[in-house]
């Protein structure tokens, strides 16, 4: 039975570990993901789960100390937002490319500088080259639920690669929203047992983790960590319907909103979606054709699929919530963009960079987006690259 | 659905009461949001922390621009925010003050919608002994929105109480008096 609940995005996640019972969560506090290890280091004070909760001294200790138990054989994670991601940088690879099937709780906030608390994607989305899953959300729903599927889908045996849980940093981990919890056993039973099939722990096999990689076969290892990735699609489905069953609530690689007619849309992540959909609620009541395509895995990126569910859009907007100082747009940009002309998609394509540093994105401003692009599918000229609720 | 913006300065509590409004409207088998808006964190900072509460899923993200209803946590708000800025005409705004309305209505930037006041510093000294306005104000909040019956939401309140004061047990009664003092107090 679903338990109705109202939660933070953090208390949803904390309760999500909680019903996981992971093996050893190693933590260093940064806003605005503190209170998922604090509400968790409740959760081991009261006796309701046996993790083994490491206070440590850095998120460079915290990322080594997770993988480290990891390696040894114990279900691990950790969370963190912003620089303390930064700090984890080097562990970041060692985790992927070790493959290491941990988990990290990224609640995403602008990276310095300026210095600033709020939500944008800075974080994730300079990491996207680390080697992690990266799955995001809209809503603490989606927050809870990828939770509990995240493991299934990391420690596949065709995978086993370190997941990145992420979420809007305020916008949902401060925000209280109703939601449905699942019972304790029905999650503890989907998840499982962590059996890893090597691990430092097992007495009857020797093996050494991170050893050094000559150039004859580092190589091979990169290309043994693409092809784990493109795994994840098949699994991740699979993982996710088989939650579907369980939860009634069903999701995919990515979300399509009212995109099978829609002549124009535009492509997201994160909580802004919701917001956007609201905005095309009130636009088909006008009878006009828009929609959007919200990402939930950015890693891998399901390009083929994108393109195939864009294949009938004249006109796509590629909202980023990071720079990346290309010039030509965001990393959702140059990855969209890359999909549509793989696929011989030659849809026009606006690049809109929004919400950096916290900065609120509204109802409206999707109206004027979906006004513009619409404009260009009439024939007019913009700029392809432009910031939405910049000051004048 | 009803859109509340609350004013109020970091340490008054506003973001509790925001949390304590949504509380008792999902038990009611509503809809709720409740999230706060971060500046720099530091006390005495201006805060503003927003609700919705709806009958069905609350999808929005976006802070709240036109709202319903505005409340004013802490008077000296009036002088450095406009608290009616996009303010629904057939909403209200309610005040913490102790002064008159007359006094109040200058600094309201013209709004043409209602104004009610609570003396909440008064209601908590008189109930608790100390000064914490939150609780006086999310009585008024209920008592002018009607988001909440108010019965229910005395009842539902002393639920939460006695679970958020498990350990103080003693302050229970002194918050739900001022609970019950303040729905009468609002002007």
């Amino acid at each position: 039975m679903a338990k109705r609940e109202r939660l933070s995005g953090n208390e949803a996640a904390a309760i999500a570990l909680r019903q996981i019972n992971p093996d050893v969560f190693p933590a260093f506090p940064i806003t605005p993901s503190t209170e998922i290890p604090e509400y968790f280091s409740k959760f081991v004070a009261d006796g309701l789960v046996d993790t083994e909760f490491i206070p440590v001294e850095s998120e460079h200790s915290s990322m080594s100390a997770a993988l480290g138990a990891e390696a040894a054989g114990a279900r691990s994670l950790t969370a963190t937002s912003s620089c303390g991601m930064a700090l984890m940088w080097e562990e970041l690879y060692v985790a992927a490319s070790d493959r290491l099937p941990l988990l990290l709780a990224l609640v995403n906030r602008a990276l310095s500088g300026p210095i600033n608390i709020n939500c944008d994607h800075s974080d994730s989305m300079g990491a996207r080259d680390a080697g992690w899953i990266q799955l995001y959300a809209e809503s603490n729903q989606e927050v809870y639920d990828n939770f509990v599927m995240a493991y299934r889908i990391a420690e596949h045996k065709d995978v086993r690669l370190p997941i990145m849980v992420c979420q809007d940093g305020f916008i949902t981990s401060h925000a209280v929203q109703n939601m449905e919890l699942l019972e304790d056993e029905e999650v503890k039973n989907f998840v499982g047992e962590y059996e890893p099939e090597h691990y430092l722990l097992n007495p009857k096999e020797s093996m050494a983790v991170g050893p050094y990689g000559v150039s004859n076969y580092y190589m091979e290892s990169k290309f043994a960590q693409v092809q784990a990735m493109k795994n994840v699609k098949k699994v991740a489905v699979e993982v996710m319907d088989e939650f579907a069953k369980m939860s009634g609530r069903q999701y995919g690689l990515f979300e399509e909103y009212r995109l099978k007619d829609a002549e124009y849309a535009i492509v997201i992540i994160g909580s802004a979606a919701g917001t956007a959909k609201d905005a095309i609620d009130r636009l088909r009541e006008e009878g006009r054709k828009v929609g959007l395509l919200k990402i939930r895995f950015f890693r891998p990126f399901p390009g083929e699929e994108i393109a195939a569910a864009l294949s009938k859009v004249k006109v796509v907007g590629v909202m980023d919530r990071a720079e990346s100082f290309s010039t030509q747009g965001g990393p959702l940009g140059s990855e969209t963009l890359a999909a549509l002309h793989r696929a011989g998609n030659t849809a026009k394509t606006v690049e809109y960079m929004y919400g950096l540093g916290g900065r609120d994105i509204k109802v409206e401003d999707f109206w004027q987006i979906f006004d513009e692009l619409e404009e260009v599918g009439n024939g007019k000229t913009v700029d392809g690259y432009q910031y939405i609720g910049l000051r004048k | 659905m009803i859109e509340i913006r609350w004013h109020g300065r970091g340490g008054q509590g506003a973001k509790t009461a925001a949390m304590l409004l949504a509380d008792v409207a999902f038990f009611t088998g509503k809809y709720v949001q409740a999230f706060p808006e971060y500046g720099p964190e530091r006390m005495g900072a201006p805060v503003t922390v927003y609700n919705r509460i709806d009958d069905k899923n609350i999808r929005v993200h976006s802070n709240i621009y036109q709202p319903d209803y505005s409340i004013v946590v802490d008077e000296s708000l009036l002088e450095v925010v406009n608290v009616t800025a996009g303010l629904k005409r057939d909403g209200a705004v309610i005040v913490n003050t102790n002064r008159p309305k007359e006094e109040i209505i200058p600094h309201l930037h013209g709004y043409e919608g209602e104004l009610y006041t609570i003396d909440a510093r008064k209601v908590s000294m008189e109930t608790l002994g100390k000064y914490f306005p939150n609780t006086p104000m999310l009585a008024a909040v209920v008592k002018v929105t009607k988001a909440v019956d108010e019965e229910t939401f005395l009842k539902e309140m002393e639920g939460s109480f006695q679970k958020k004061f498990a350990t103080k047990p003693e302050v229970i009664e002194g918050n739900l008096a001022a609970l019950r003092m303040a729905l009468k107090e609002v002007k």
